[in-house]
């Protein structure tokens, strides 16, 4: 039961267990004799019954009875009599009754009564009231729930009156996560099915919001009905699939520049890219994991590129097929012309066309982008960017851009928002009055009391309807929410020390937002990258320098860039969070249950959920599982991060606290990627890596593919001690990689990675060709 | 008179204790010196048990309040002051406890099913489940001749007459429609509050420290109402605290009209009773019950036990007077209406006998003993009507029965509303005001106009229509006991629950019999008593 303290057995007591259990080891003996001899008889199955009822957690003898039954049911004159049949199951369900009074949390009793009532002959109109007495005794034994959520479909209980049910159980106690839970089951198959009287959902959700705010105002320190609201908020955000963004944007004029020459207005990452080869990277960016993103769904039409030829692949490299952002190459032909040539590319995602997220809702709407792309004529030499020098990350390499051209490069990111991609406009409006709506009832609460589960739920409250108003293309922003999200997550690290990471890293994805989102922000982190000896690589840098970020977020508005300077934060990882979710713990319950530590919640799950033989990666949930669980596995697909920035070629992340190569997975997908610094890290510093959650080990899926296809000159035992460079760095084309002031960082590392990485040109700033 | 052969002699004639009158506090101390040992008589002027504490038919209610009330009082027996047997025998009068009695009837409906009401005279009156009331009731084991039924819901009504219900626990609070999410709010943390210093003095009481903050000293000696503003409770909710949980009588914040300020700590014993009155029995998840058959049954209860452990009863048996030694004029015994002369120690008289001065020339106050300083009075009203009230005026209690406790036909509801008072006249306005609100009255009072009720039951909304209603007033006064071996029982007070009542009837049996255990206690146990509780 909840909230009972176990007491510490007398030493009576414990007498009286040990004789008790010597008891039970007889009857365990006598009764593993008849098991392996197969004998049925009465007397055997009197001596099961008795050690089940005494110790219902022996699944042996609950697994003796079904073989018992199942024996008993074939034999002759047992097989076509009614009667006998229903007698030897009716045992059963009174033995199974029994062993629920001993310990009404055995799952091996449950369970038995279900296989029993599956065989059809046993009435069903004794276990609602058998539960109605388990329910009372207990109104949050999971079992129970479970069990009812078994009967009510043998019996076609209508999902309505279901509902009712746990209306009442609501209001007779309302900290009854189980009774909040069955409700969102029963709330989402009643949607589902539209119901009458459920439709349309906009009401039914508006009935709930106010339904469950009784319970929140009368014990805001009740987390149930929180966790019911939270629900609730993740149904009003969840909309159509969207295409967020795209690289390149919609409407955007570029020229590729293959010799890195332009003329003096040429830094814009909107309108030039610099490259070595005639290949473009096009991503497209979703609202949510999507699958099924290929040649088929998506069409491009374009002079001289065969759209049904293009590879699509996803960014998330989890290898699920589920991805938010998905890259292909366009490749333009080199054309024997002495003019460059523009060509006119445009994307189009139809409707219906197949484009699915992973929670099963289609891409809505038919979404198109265009750009244009100038291609500079052929040239016989190619210039040799190999001579290129060292690119140096101190203050004095970065000047400030003159101000009027800074904004002339902005007006164009910012424009580009706001040209929405989608033809078709979603009305928003009840998802942002709902939104509106509960935030001014958050602040109402907040008014009287210090609530941190309010604070936090007005944060996420806050941030929800930032995202459904740029989805809505709301093109003005009257007031800017995330100074004030900010603010909460300061006072929620000083209100509650325990989660003081979580709030960081959510503090730290507002904070890019809140830059990214303001123009006049964003300037000042803008700068232009200015090498007095090779003036040709002018580059336009973003610094998110000396920022305390935890996290990185917002991506999906920086797929343009090149150059970016991380350092002097607190990084440990270079995935993303997203949305509400409080990625980090999820990920944190992910880990453990990828690695089956012997944590009783991840042992719970695998009994329960993965039955101990799935591969938590592509294990799907049942629906009646857990909302929390759902999204725990909807997690699996939305956790990516640098690797969208496909254009990305210098990345500063010196002085953080990356803990270990595999921090860097995401920069494995990033062909461009040329000058890498991760200098004084803690890299080495944790022989075990308690703070990252997600990394790929020879021995994980992700990157076990990637693992055989051994072709090293290289020598075993190098790799075996640097498993995780070596898995990071051998697709990388670095010419720069400074690695100093970790604790990894010695002779032999550099040595292996002078090998495995041939284009190499710079080690810890010094020349190693 | 003639009527004295019809009474049967008591056998025997010396007794530890006689008890006049069956009232609850009566039928508790017969039953305690009883289960202490001692020989008890118990008699009773009046055909039933229960005296003011009773619950009768219709017509036999109208006759008992008739004959028990001021315009009828009976004539004074003359003083005998002379017995041939040595001693002076003082007489017994009645002193009525009810005045202005105003009986009317809107229907015949009513009178003509009497039988089938159960009409308490000391109404409303309500158990609550932590009451010390209750817990005497499971250690003298009287629950076993009782079943009680919940009290489904308790309202409170703002100054129009609109009932709203009491959000009382924190399910009700949840389930509450009028209270705004803000008022909701406060309420629960006053509760969380109230609580937390519970457990703050439960745990220094156990020596231990507790993490729960307790009020301050200076605050329970402050007024609940200051308290309650100091708190941040908003009016609506002060006055839901105050009147509907911890039924303070008079309006809290007129110090004008406010004869007696409820402190902090007493408001917060209060809140702290009702709340472990919650859900103390699995059948009965409101705080209150309420006996089927009416308050009568806990007279009756007691008086089994009593009888049970030994008692002697006799009903219908007038006392005529008290026999006083003539040297000390202190208390011997009794004679009865059939001129038999009984002997105990001690004398227990019900609150409406006055005993005539027995030594005119030897007490300088010249005043009767029983002498009874009144300074306010109890207004008391029923109501009959046929349909039941969709939904208190200040500080007056009001309570809704209905058939499924056996106390009228079913299909018809009874009404109780008391009010304290200064006198009858204003007595009578608050009712009348209260009954003005809750019900419709029909114009005439005759019961000629019988359609009048029917009517009614196609517009409903309308307020329920009066089928019958009477309106009195009770004496609420303390006595000033000044002879050795005589005490009075309280009058019925103007609480709702029980408790003041037995708080004032156990210390009468400490002062009876001190040292002796008030209910010893027995082997049956709580789970019983919540198998006698019906669903």
């Amino acid at each position: 039961m909840h909230g009972r303290p176990r007491k510490a057995p007398t030493p009576e007591e414990q007498e009286a267990f040990s004789v008790k259990a010597s008891k039970l080891r007889t009857l365990q003996s006598q009764f593993l004799q008849f098991h392996h001899a197969k004998i049925y008889t009465k007397e055997a199955l009197d001596v099961s019954a008795k050690l089940l009822e005494s110790n219902p957690e022996y699944y042996t003898a609950w697994n003796y009875r079904k073989l018992a039954v199942q024996h008993n049911l074939n034999l002759p004159e047992v097989e076509n009599n009614e009667e006998s049949v229903k007698l030897i199951l009716d045992e059963e369900l009174r033995l199974v009754e029994n062993a629920l009074k001993r310990n009404f949390k055995s799952y091996g009793a449950w369970h038995h009564r279900k296989w029993v009532l599956s065989k059809g002959h046993s009435s069903t109109d004794r276990e609602l009231l058998l539960l109605g007495k388990f329910q009372k005794a207990d109104t949050r034994n999971f079992h129970a729930w479970n069990y009812r959520r078994f009967v009510t479909t043998l019996k076609n209980i209508p999902n309505e009156k279901e509902l009712e049910y746990t209306t009442d159980m609501i209001y007779d106690n309302f900290s009854n996560y189980s009774a909040w839970h069955n409700r969102s089951v029963l709330l989402s198959q009643l949607l589902k099915e539209k119901a009458k009287g459920y439709s349309p959902k906009d009401n039914v959700f508006t009935e709930e919001y106010e339904f469950v705010r009784h319970a929140l105002f009368t014990d805001p320190d009740d987390q149930s009905g929180w966790f019911y609201h939270l629900w609730l908020l993740d149904q009003t955000v969840k909309l159509e699939t969207l295409l967020v963004s795209s690289w390149p944007p919609h409407g955007s004029n570029l020229s590729i520049s293959v010799d890195g020459l332009f003329g003096d207005c040429s830094l814009s990452p909107f309108t030039n890219l610099q490259t070595n080869t005639r290949i473009l990277p096009l991503v497209l960016y979703f609202s949510e994991a999507v699958e099924n993103v290929c040649s088929s769904t998506v069409v491009i039409e374009c002079e001289n590129i065969a759209s049904n030829e293009l590879v699509w692949r996803s960014l998330s490299g989890d290898g699920t097929g589920s991805a938010q952002a998905w890259l292909t190459y366009l490749s333009f032909p080199e054309e024997h012309t002495h003019s460059e040539k523009a060509y006119q590319v445009k994307v189009s995602l139809a409707r219906s066309q197949g484009i699915f997220s992973s929670t099963g809702v289609h891409h809505g709407d038919s979404s198109h982008i265009e750009f244009s792309v100038s291609v500079p004529p052929y040239r016989s030499e190619h210039v040799d960017l190999k001579n290129e020098g060292k690119i140096s990350w101190s203050d004095e390499s970065f000047c400030t851009h003159d101000a009027q051209f800074l904004e002339s490069v902005l007006v164009n990111l910012f424009h580009l928002e706001r040209t929405k991609i989608d033809e078709t406009v979603v009305d928003y409006q009840w998802n942002i009055t709902t939104i509106n709506n509960e935030i001014s009832h958050c602040r109402e609460l907040l008014s009287t009391m210090n609530c941190k589960i309010g604070k936090l739920t007005l944060a996420r409250l806050l941030m929800a309807h930032d995202t459904l108003m740029s989805y809505a293309g709301t093109s003005h922003r009257n007031v800017s929410p995330h100074a004030e999200i900010l603010q909460l997550y300061d006072d929620l690290k000083n209100m509650d020390p325990a989660h003081l990471h979580h709030y960081q890293d959510e503090y730290s994805i507002v904070l890019l937002k809140q830059i990214i989102s303001n123009q006049e922000l964003l300037l000042k982190h803008c700068r232009e990258y200015r090498d007095p000896h090779f003036p040709r690589i002018n580059k336009f840098c973003l610094r998110f320098n000396n920022l305390s970020l935890s996290r990185i977020g917002s991506m999906e508005q920086l797929l343009w860039v090149q150059v970016l300077d991380l350092s002097y934060n607190q990084l440990k990882t270079l995935e993303v969070s997203y949305g509400i979710w409080p990625l980090l713990v999820n990920c944190s319950l992910l880990w453990q249950l990828a690695m089956k530590e012997h944590v009783l919640w991840s042992r719970w799950v695998h009994g329960v959920y993965t039955k101990n033989n799935d591969n938590i990666w592509i294990h799907t949930p049942p629906l009646d599982s857990s909302w929390y669980w759902k999204k725990v596995n909807t997690l699996k697909t939305e956790m990516q991060g640098l690797e969208v920035m496909q254009l990305l070629s210098c990345l500063n992340v010196s002085y953080n606290k990356l803990c270990s190569f595999t921090a860097l997975e995401p920069l494995k997908l990033l062909r461009s990627l040329k000058v890498l610094d991760i200098s004084y890290n803690e890299i080495g510093a944790h022989s075990i890596d308690t703070r990252r959650y997600l990394c790929s080990s020879p021995l994980n899926h992700r990157s076990g593919g990637d693992w055989k296809t051994e072709e090293s000159e290289i020598h075993c035992a190098e790799v075996a001690d640097y498993w995780e460079a070596y898995a990071i760095f051998k697709n990388l084309n670095l010419i720069q990689l400074d690695l100093k002031g970790n604790a990894v960082s010695n002779e032999k590392i550099k040595s292996l990675l002078i090998k495995l990485l041939p284009s190499l040109k710079w080690l810890d700033g010094e020349s190693c060709r | 008179m003639e009527e004295t052969t019809s009474y049967p002699p008591v056998e025997p004639s010396n007794f530890d204790l006689i008890v006049v009158g069956t009232g609850l506090p009566e039928a508790i101390l017969a039953a305690a010196a009883s289960a202490a040992g001692k020989s008890v008589l118990h008699l009773d002027p009046n055909p039933s048990y229960g005296s003011h504490y009773a619950s009768l038919p219709l017509q036999e209610f109208t006759s008992y309040i008739e004959s028990h009330s001021s315009q009828s009082s009976s004539n004074l027996p003359i003083p005998q002051s002379d017995t041939d047997s040595g001693f002076t025998r003082v007489p017994l009068t009645t002193q009525p406890l009810y005045s202005s009695v105003e009986i009317t009837s809107y229907s015949s409906e009513p009178l003509e099913q009497s039988r089938k009401f159960n009409i308490d005279l000391s109404g409303p009156r309500v158990l609550l489940c932590a009451d010390a009331m209750i817990d005497l009731i499971l250690k003298s084991e009287v629950n076993q001749y009782m079943e009680f039924k919940n009290i489904d819901g308790s309202f409170i009504s703002d100054g129009e007459g609109n009932l709203e219900s009491v959000p009382d626990s924190r399910s009700a609070i949840f389930k509450d429609r009028k209270l705004s999410f803000t008022e909701k709010n406060q309420l629960m943390r006053f509760f969380k509050l109230v609580q937390g210093h519970l457990e703050a003095a439960a745990a220094a009481d156990g020596g231990e420290s507790s993490e729960s903050k307790s009020i301050s000293e200076q605050d329970l000696e402050s007024p609940f109402v200051e308290f309650l503003s100091k708190m941040g409770l908003s009016a609506k909710l002060k006055s839901i605290v105050l009147y509907a949980i911890a039924m303070a009588e008079y309006d809290q914040e007129n110090g004008d009209v406010c004869r007696s300020v409820l402190k902090t700590k007493y408001g917060i014993d209060r809140l702290a009773l009702y709340h472990s009155s919650i859900g103390r029995f699995p059948n009965a998840p409101g705080a209150m019950i309420y006996p089927i058959y009416g308050q009568g049954e806990l007279p009756q209860a007691f008086s089994r036990r009593a009888a049970v452990k030994g008692c002697i009863y006799v009903l219908r048996m007038p006392v005529n007077s008290l026999l006083m030694d003539k040297a000390s004029g202190s208390y011997k015994g009794v004679c009865l209406a059939s001129e038999q002369e009984l002997f105990s120690h001690k004398l227990i008289l019900a609150p409406s006998f006055v005993v005539q001065s027995p030594l005119p020339h030897s007490s300088p106050d010249a005043h009767d003993f029983g002498s009874r300083n009144t300074t306010e009075k109890l207004a008391r009203s029923i109501c009959i009507s046929k349909h039941s009230l969709k939904l208190d005026v200040t500080a007056i209690h009001v309570l809704q029965l209905s058939s499924n406790v056996a106390v009228c036909p079913s299909g018809m509801f009874l009404t109780y509303l008391s009010a304290i008072c200064e006198d009858d006249v204003q007595g009578k306005k608050l009712l009348h005001a209260a009954i003005n609100v809750l019900f419709h009255v029909p114009v005439s009072g005759s019961s000629g106009n019988n359609n009048f009720a029917e009517d009614q039951s196609e517009t409903g909304d309308a307020k329920p229509a009066l089928l019958w209603s009477v309106l009195y007033t009770q004496e609420l006064a303390k006595f000033q006991d000044v002879l050795d071996n005589i005490i009075h029982t309280p009058m019925p007070d103007g609480s709702p629950y029980y408790h003041d009542l037995l708080g004032a009837t156990e210390k009468i049996f400490q002062e009876l019999y001190s040292g002796e255990e008030f209910f010893p206690k027995s082997t049956s146990s709580e789970e019983g008593a919540a198998q006698e509780l019906e669903d």
